[in-house]
């Protein structure tokens, strides 16, 4: 009964999000007010109904409802409380229901939080949120119901959740990359309400910042999680593939960064409003596109779901009617919209376009990168594969310009900047940065290599520009200390998310060019010596899980003779599935990482091994973590929510 | 206006290649991305010489693929597709069409029984055990099926198996047509 | 009878269709000559894909197959090969699908065109944009600036 409830209530979820989308845009074209005020009401209301038919699916896990077919195929009895969950988004069905509840929570939140907006406004914006949601149901109800039941037959007991997917990871990452993904709707949805306006605005960019920035902060997090869960889960280590399913993800991601940066451009001077529109589109079009990519099966990934052609069609169908049709209408559109704002070629706009630049391109190869291996096919070419020796190195090619710009830009006044009021801070951070580098390497590195020493003195030309930039403002009217703690949130935000990035671009660095590998055999007793690091294998221990039995590795491991740690990488295997698997055993440092995963035990009683010394490999999450809480110090600011507005009207003085 | 024109036509830039992305990726929901074409089709069978799989001391040499058209088909007994695609292998047998075996990464005596259990289609089975004239005709899996001409070209690789139906409607022609 | 075998082959088909990878780590303990040789193959197992699996190179991979690559290509960087010769050794018999670093085609060649397209349309652009803007006044327009106010007297109002 209880399942067929979940079912009822996605219906009526469904049939709100079309009305939604119908009634209010009735009520737009009419001017009926009424029918312009349901739009919250409606949106209101379908969040009700799909986070009941949510928390049904979760309740159906919690008490492991076996003749629901989705429950059968991931949970067991065994299966931990957590983890049957987290199993409700561990597979297709569930986690697209998650993507519509994720997707009635924005667009709540959007009827909710617009107190300020006018009415007519919301309205469209939620009509479109809501014509969003209503494809997402249907295709859940007629593709990928969980719902389903596997009645007259009851299954004892049910095939159980994969074991790769039995982790923390499960229970955080999809969710908040979801929410990312899910949250770039809302700026779509401002940008495609405005081009039917006609309207589009500095007001328009001041309202849509504030939800791409939110969005942008999920999928921010949402992604290094990812990384970070394939790192310590996956069993060998790497923190990026270049796989499909990530491209997919870094793609938005790409955009929704260019989008924060030009809707700053936007609201505050006026100018690139069409580029911006086109990107708000772009960042959404690019979360579907993943969604088909994903869940299609027409490219080769590690990770994807379980595919039917009918729902790769489906999809198909959904992105040509939304992202094409949102495309034509920003041709027709867009042509006549004008920028009136004036800037010149060394201005903080001009440097912002080349960042959007930059990104567009990265953009383009990711792009290219992920979907040629199809079209090469197609056009009897042969097949192909991309990935991470291609990437590498034209990302650190593209990365060079980005990053150099990145630090001359918020130095730079908007409209104009003379050149030779950059040349000084110019200089002084060249010294400082170059002083940095050299110190870091000598300090750090084992050996030189020229793409490290790009690599680091990147990241120090971020830090040392951000920092002087910093002081400057800071002095600008006060004395260093005062004038910092007068800084807007905003402007500590910038800094924050920019030193973060340069933290990303370090991390990377001594990563790529001074990890160490070893795959080695090794008995009990025995040890291992290398980078001033010793491991001893002290022995095993058999292991017993709730749900997996195998074997616990212990290894002791001194650093130039004092104890660091010990450390117990596992060999699982878990009792419904048969599936072995490693889990490696992770001792993370602020400068280095050691990690052990065990192989399988030889003939002579010894086991294989791969040991890894990963320097630097948490500065890769730790930097998106920066950028995030600058994200949402951004989205604390007052200044910004109020006085923004006037200085707009005043034209201009809106120095960051 | 003409240049308003213009501008418009530039803005569509992104929707034509949309369009034609999503035509490509139309296009791939119908096919098998793990599908890959064999690089030997147009060469001649690679050089190898290999032992029968029932006497370990006989060797075949690569010419064997001469003089006549044939199908080699790589299979295993740790294969279930093999063991579905196994009734119709004896079946073309049975109408004249000359198949070599070839024992991929197996065990002899697994492999003997196999075939002594459920007839055997082959004129020659060849002993593959380590996989290495798998790897140089590039084999990826189990089972394949190379279709060679009678001057020992290869002109048509079938990965997975060969059904009866996809005999009738496709891989019967490729043969007929071979020389 | 009916509904027992299509619940049974949906069943199949799903799990036939679940494409995770094999989470178990693949290691071996290959002995080289030198470093260089060590470095190299280590290098090699990373660039060169799969056939069979998802998508997962020769190194992380621990399907059959690719164990029989590693050690072919373990036997190649013995016999003194080089990089080259060892990626085309593998792409003769499994097609430049084995190589994650695509060769140039007359397709692959806009991997490295399109970005370079973008960046310069761009620049061209963004020169455009503010040799035009010099003959242009920078007045908001009369639409935008109502709107405004009227958007600061609802804030007022609040």
């Amino acid at each position: 009964m209880i399942p067929e409830i979940g079912q009822f209530t996605l219906v009526v979820a469904c049939m709100l999000s079309l009305l939604q989308t119908v009634y209010p845009l009735y009520g737009v074209q009419t001017g009926h007010q009424g029918a312009i005020k349901s739009a919250k009401v409606l949106a209101i209301l379908q969040f009700v109904f799909v986070s009941a038919a949510f928390l049904i699916l979760s309740y159906l896990f919690f008490v492991n409802d076996f003749s629901v077919l989705y429950i059968a195929m991931n949970s067991n009895s065994l299966l931990p409380w957590y983890y049957r969950l987290a199993a409700v988004w561990g597979a297709h069905e569930g986690s697209l229901l998650l993507w519509v509840f994720l997707l009635s929570i924005w667009t709540a939140a959007v009827a909710v939080m617009s107190k300020r907006l006018p009415v007519e406004s919301v309205a469209r914006v939620l009509a479109i949120l809501g014509l969003l949601s209503f494809g997402f149901y249907l295709f859940i109800l007629l593709t990928s119901n969980p719902f389903i039941r596997t009645l007259p037959l009851f299954p004892v007991d049910g095939r159980d959740l994969n074991p790769i997917l039995q982790d923390i990871g499960l229970i955080s990452h999809p969710p908040i990359l979801y929410m990312g993904y899910v949250g770039l709707s809302v700026p779509f949805s401002f940008a495609i309400a405005a081009l039917l306006e006609g309207r589009l605005d500095s007001a328009w960019a001041k309202w849509s910042r504030p939800w791409t920035m939110a969005a942008w902060i999920f999928l921010t997090i949402g992604i290094s999680l990812g990384s970070w869960w394939a790192y310590s889960e996956l069993g060998w280590g790497g923190w990026w593939f270049w796989d499909p399913v990530e491209n997919a993800s870094f793609m938005p991601w790409l955009i929704a960064t260019a989008l924060i940066h030009s809707l700053l451009v936007s609201e505050k001077r006026g100018v690139f409003k069409s580029w911006t529109v086109f990107l708000a589109i772009s960042a959404f079009s690019l979360s579907l596109l993943g969604t088909f990519l994903v869940r299609s099966g027409v490219l080769v990934s590690v990770h994807a779901f379980a595919n039917a052609p009918s729902r790769g069609l489906f999809i198909l169908a959904f992105l040509v009617i939304v992202v094409g049709s949102s495309l034509i209408l920003f041709a027709l559109r867009a042509s006549t919209v004008k920028s009136r704002g004036r800037y010149e070629l060394v201005s903080r706009e001009a440097m912002l376009l080349v960042n959007n630049i930059l990104l567009a391109a990265a953009l383009i190869v990711v792009l290219l990168g992920t979907l040629l291996p199809l079209v090469h096919k197609q056009i009897g070419l042969g097949a192909i594969s991309i990935g991470a020796p291609f990437f590498n190195r034209i990302f650190s090619v593209l990365i060079v310009p980005f990053a150099l710009f990145l630090g001359v830009a918020p130095l730079a006044r908007w409209k104009r900047q003379n050149i030779q009021d950059l040349t000084k801070p110019l200089i002084h951070s060249l010294i400082i940065a170059t002083i940095a580098t050299l110190l870091f390497l000598f300090i750090f590195a084992t050996h030189f290599t020229w793409l490290a020493l790009m690599g680091v003195f990147l990241g120090m030309w971020v830090f040392s520009t951000v920092g002087y930039e910093l002081c400057l403002r800071a002095r600008h009217r006060h004395s260093l200390f005062t004038g910092l703690l007068k800084l807007g949130n905003s402007h500590w935000a910038m800094s924050l998310a920019h030193a973060g990035f340069a933290v990303v671009i370090i991390g990377i660095t001594m990563v790529q060019n001074y990890s160490i590998e070893k795959d080695i055999k090794l008995s009990i007793g025995q040890s291992i010596s290398f980078e001033h690091y010793n491991f001893t294998f002290d022995g095993i221990e058999p292991l017993k899980g709730d749900n997996y039995t195998g074997t616990t590795g212990i290894f002791t491991v001194h650093r130039k003779g004092h104890f660091v740690t010990i450390m117990h990488p596992e060999k699982r295997i878990y009792t419904v599935q048969k599936m072995p698997t490693t889990q490696a055993a992770i001792d993370p440092g602020f400068t280095r990482d050691l990690y052990i995963a065990m192989g399988q035990k030889l003939p002579d009683g010894a086991w294989t091994l791969r040991i890894y010394y990963r320097p630097f490999i948490r500065w890769i999450w730790f930097g998106p973590v920066f950028m995030a809480f600058a994200g949402i110090l951004m989205l604390f600011d007052r200044r910004y929510r109020h006085k923004k507005v006037k200085s707009l009207v005043d034209g201009e003085n809106a120095s960051c | 206006m003409l240049i308003k024109h213009k501008k418009r036509i530039f803005l569509l830039m992104p929707a034509l290649f949309f369009l034609v992305v999503c035509i490509f990726l139309f296009k791939g929901l119908f096919k098998d991305p793990h599908r890959l074409v064999s690089t030997r089709i147009g060469k001649t069978v690679p050089e190898f010489t290999l032992p029968d799989l029932f006497q370990p001391s006989k060797l075949h040499h690569s010419s064997i693929f001469k003089g006549q058209k044939m199908l080699l088909n790589v299979w295993a007994t740790w294969c279930a597709t093999c063991y579905a695609e196994h009734n119709f292998l004896n079946k073309m047998a049975n109408s004249d069409i000359y198949i070599v075996g070839m024992s991929y990464k197996d065990d002899r005596t697994k492999a003997i029984r196999w075939l002594k259990d459920l007839k055997n289609p082959y004129k020659i089975t060849l002993f593959d055990k380590d996989g290495m004239v798998g790897m140089d005709l590039g084999v990826y899996g189990a089972p394949e099926t190379f279709f060679i001409d009678s001057k020992g070209v290869i002109r048509y690789r079938q990965v997975g198996d060969i059904s009866p139906q996809i005999w009738r409607e496709k891989l019967s022609e490729i043969y007929k047509k071979m020389e | 009878m009916q509904k027992l075998k299509c619940f049974l082959s949906s069943f199949a088909l799903l799990t036939l269709c679940f494409y995770l990878p094999l989470a178990s780590a693949a290691i071996d303990t290959f002995q080289f000559d030198n470093k260089a040789q060590d470095q190299l193959f280590h290098h090699l197992t990373k660039i060169l894909r799969c056939p069979k699996c998802q998508n997962q190179n020769i190194a992380d991979s621990n399907a059959s197959l690719a164990k029989d690559l590693r050690n072919k290509t373990y036997e190649l960087v013995k016999k003194g090969q080089s990089k080259d010769q060892i990626v085309a050794y593998m792409v003769e018999r499994y097609g430049n699908f084995i190589r994650y670093d695509p060769p140039m085609t007359p397709a692959t060649i806009f991997l490295w065109i399109g970005p370079l397209l973008v960046i310069l349309i761009g620049f061209y652009m963004l020169f455009e944009l503010t040799r035009k803007q010099k003959n242009q006044d920078l007045a908001l327009d009369d639409t935008e600036m109502n709107r405004l106010k009227t958007l600061l007297k609802e804030n007022v109002g609040k």
